[in-house]
């Protein structure tokens, strides 16, 4: 559980590959999906801590839909949502459909990087909780 | 200009008003009185006419009387007894005392030769053979004559009749006295101009007239318009007076006799009295009056609705920009936030790069990172412009809280206060004592309220007061900065609020701050509004709409 398993998704190629690159200089298990149907097989295939979503992703499956369908397969994963123009509107439906926060484009990493952390934190958080309830169910049988 | 506009629309209307008013009254009494004026003419012809016809026979009447009695006189009595003493004397006096109107009589024989004579002038002996009555008397038996002057040298009428005594004819005569006679024919006369008197063919005066003339003179009336029986004509007399006249010819048929009076003065009876004329032209005044007034009152409501209408479409027009400003904005934030966002990845990633201990060796590394730094620097300073164009500033939150507008101001002053101190600007605050608590958003009117102040400040400059007021209405809580700065021109005040509009130098304005509190203003419900007079200062309004917290 200490490995920290990020998930950017970004239509904005050298967006994406350059934050990326940077996570990965950091140590964290960081990956790349450049659209939310290519972030959903990913995540069909493997748990993610954190997932940074784009909301305006021209084509396809955009931000919110995206983040619909990722808290349905992995409900405990916590999703930080990126804007480029902050419409009130998606933001806080993004945020009532579960999202941890939003983040207004440009990001430096230096703020970006505590908002992540954070949320890993909740979701350890999260995680604990459902696994000393499930030791608690269990002893209850023994 | 414009009030012209509705000047001669007043005018218009009054003019139309009355117009329509006045001109169906002014037709109706036109021809009311066309009307009644004929009827009255028509009256008054005949009344003339009538007066004319029954003086003549009074006339006629007089004459009959005074040739009867001559006649049975003349007949009653023998030439001999006539002549005799005093008899003629007496036979006058008795003559007087019947009819009167006689001024003398005399006894003539057939020669012609005056045998006897009772009366004022000495007459007797004298010899009438060659005056022309004695052969119409002689031959005719009764001759009534026409003005003459005769011996006597006086106008003057007789009346003569002729008796036949056995071979001898002899007559006997008497004369009329003109007063008597013209009193009787005067009688006619009515009213100021009126007259009454008799003509002969030849337009000699028979009766001294009351005007114009005198007996025995000639008159000027043309006795040959006047027909047979009586004849009612209208003429102008000397001075353009119209005057009616009714002649009406004696029985002797060498006498007309005429009847005038000036028409104007029998249709004066139409004329309306003093009291009624007041009263008409009381009326007259009155429609004058309320027609003005009324008008005067419509077009000022009219205006009063023009300026309503002329403010509501400017800010229809303000707000219709600002939402397709908002919208564009919008959408340009998008494709400017991107590249950014990839650029401050990059730099990002080169910072990362340099600090591999592989290039801490090498010789530029501080530029490198320098030049690093200042990249990302503009990118912020482009980020602050996009976020600041869309308002981002404000929390996104939609949630209202409880604000006290005394309280937000003074923590805004308090932010200010210092800076303004040192440019010798004074901030007056004039709060209203008991504002309500609103349902409202406090960063947002903070950032409002920095907004119109910082921009106060940089107006002033240095040295100036800044004053700020809050009030409230029944609807709104109302702010009011006011700074004695340069103002605005007038031609700048309708693009104050666009969205980077600015006179400052480049890095001290963006052109924002009015652009994101008018924005936030309106999201809150309420509005703001300038009035500025260059070289006297500014005022900005800002109206809060006064929403009560709901109760926890
Ligand atoms: N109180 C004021 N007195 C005079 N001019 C003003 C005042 N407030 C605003 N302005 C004018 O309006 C312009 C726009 O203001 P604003 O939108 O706040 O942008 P900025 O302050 O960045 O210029 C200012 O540049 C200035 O010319
Ligand atoms: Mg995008
Ligand atoms: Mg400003």
């Amino acid at each position: 559980m200490d490995t920290f398993s990020v998930l950017v998704v970004d239509d904005e190629k050298d967006f994406l590959e350059t934050l990326v690159s940077r996570l990965k200089k950091r140590k964290i298990d960081t990956h790349g999906a450049k659209s939310g149907e290519d972030a959903l097989k990913l995540i069909k295939n493997r748990p993610f801590d954190v997932v940074i979503l784009d909301i305006k992703m021209p084509g396809g499956m955009d931000g919110i839909e995206a983040l619909r369908a990722i808290k349905k397969i992995q409900p405990l994963t916590e999703v930080i949502l990126l804007t480029g123009h902050a419409s009130v509107e998606t933001s806080i439906e993004g945020m009532k459909l579960g999202a941890f926060d939003y983040v207004l484009k440009p990001v430096k990493l230096e703020e970006l990087l505590p908002k992540m952390l954070q949320a890993f934190e909740k979701k350890n958080n999260h995680d604990q909780k459902v696994r000393s309830a499930k030791i608690r169910e269990t002893l209850k049988y023994w | 200009m414009k009030t012209s506009v509705y000047v001669n629309l007043q005018r218009k209307i009054i003019v139309i008003t009355l117009l329509v008013s006045f001109a169906p009254l002014i037709l109706l009494g036109v021809t009311i009185y066309h009307q009644l004026a004929i009827k009255y003419k028509q009256k008054i012809v005949e009344q003339i006419r009538y007066r004319a016809v029954a003086q003549a026979e009074a006339v006629d009447l007089f004459l009959k009387g005074r040739t009867a009695i001559l006649s049975a006189m003349a007949d009653t009595h023998k030439f001999d007894y006539m002549i005799e003493g005093n008899n003629l004397a007496h036979i006058f006096e008795v003559m007087n005392s019947r009819a009167g109107a006689f001024v003398d009589l005399g006894v003539i024989d057939s020669t012609g030769q005056h045998k006897a004579y009772v009366g004022p002038y000495n007459l007797k002996g004298l010899n009438y053979y060659n005056q022309p009555w004695f052969g119409e008397v002689m031959s005719k038996g009764v001759y009534i004559s026409e003005v003459y002057m005769g011996y006597r040298k006086i106008p003057h009428f007789i009346i003569a009749v002729r008796r036949q005594e056995s071979q001898q004819a002899w007559i006997l005569r008497a004369t009329i006295d003109p007063e008597i006679f013209g009193g009787i024919v005067r009688a006619a006369q009515v009213g100021k101009t009126g007259d009454a008197f008799i003509v002969n063919k030849e337009r000699i005066f028979q009766t001294n007239p009351r005007f114009s003339g005198s007996i025995h003179s000639q008159s000027k009336l043309d006795t040959t318009l006047f027909g047979g029986s009586t004849t009612v004509i209208e003429l102008r007399d000397g001075d353009g007076k119209k005057r009616l006249y009714a002649g009406t010819w004696l029985k002797n048929k060498k006498w007309l006799l005429v009847i005038n009076q000036e028409a104007a003065e029998e249709m004066a009876g139409l004329f309306t009295t003093y009291m009624e004329v007041v009263i008409i032209v009381a009326g007259i005044l009155a429609i004058v009056l309320t027609t003005i007034f009324t008008t005067r009152l419509t077009v000022r409501r009219l205006r009063e609705a023009d300026t309503k209408m002329r403010e509501l479409n400017a800010a229809l027009v303000q707000s219709d920009k600002m939402a397709a400003l908002g919208k564009m904005a919008a959408g340009v934030a998008h494709e400017i936030n991107n590249p950014l966002a990839v650029i401050l990845q990059k730099t990002g990633w080169m910072e990362d790069l340099l600090a591999e201990e592989k290039f801490q060796e090498s010789e530029n590394i501080e530029e490198f990172k320098a030049s690093i730094k200042k990249i990302e620097a503009h990118v912020e300073r482009a980020r602050k412009v996009v976020h600041n164009m869309l308002g981002y500033v404000r929390k996104m939150e939609p949630l209202l809280e409880d604000v006290d507008i005394n309280e937000t101001l003074s923590q805004t002053i308090t932010l200010l206060e210092n800076y303004a101190k040192t440019n010798n600007i004074e901030i007056a605050p004039d709060f209203a004592d008991s504002l309500p608590i609103i349902a409202s958003k406090q960063d947002q009117l903070q950032q409002v309220f920095l907004n119109l102040i910082s921009n106060a400040i940089d107006a002033i400059s240095t040295d100036g007061l800044i004053k700020v007021i809050s009030e409230r209405n029944d609807k709104y809580i109302i702010v009011k900065i006011i700074d004695n700065g340069p103002g605005i021109p007038e031609d700048q005040q309708g693009k104050v609020f666009d969205p980077f509009f600015t006179t400052k130098e480049i890095g001290r304005g963006t052109g924002l701050g009015l652009w994101i509190s008018y924005d936030i203003t309106e999201k809150l419900g309420g509005t703001i509004h300038l009035s500025s007079r260059e070289g006297e200062g500014t005022i900005f309004t800002i109206q809060i709409p006064i929403v009560h917290p709901e109760k926890k």
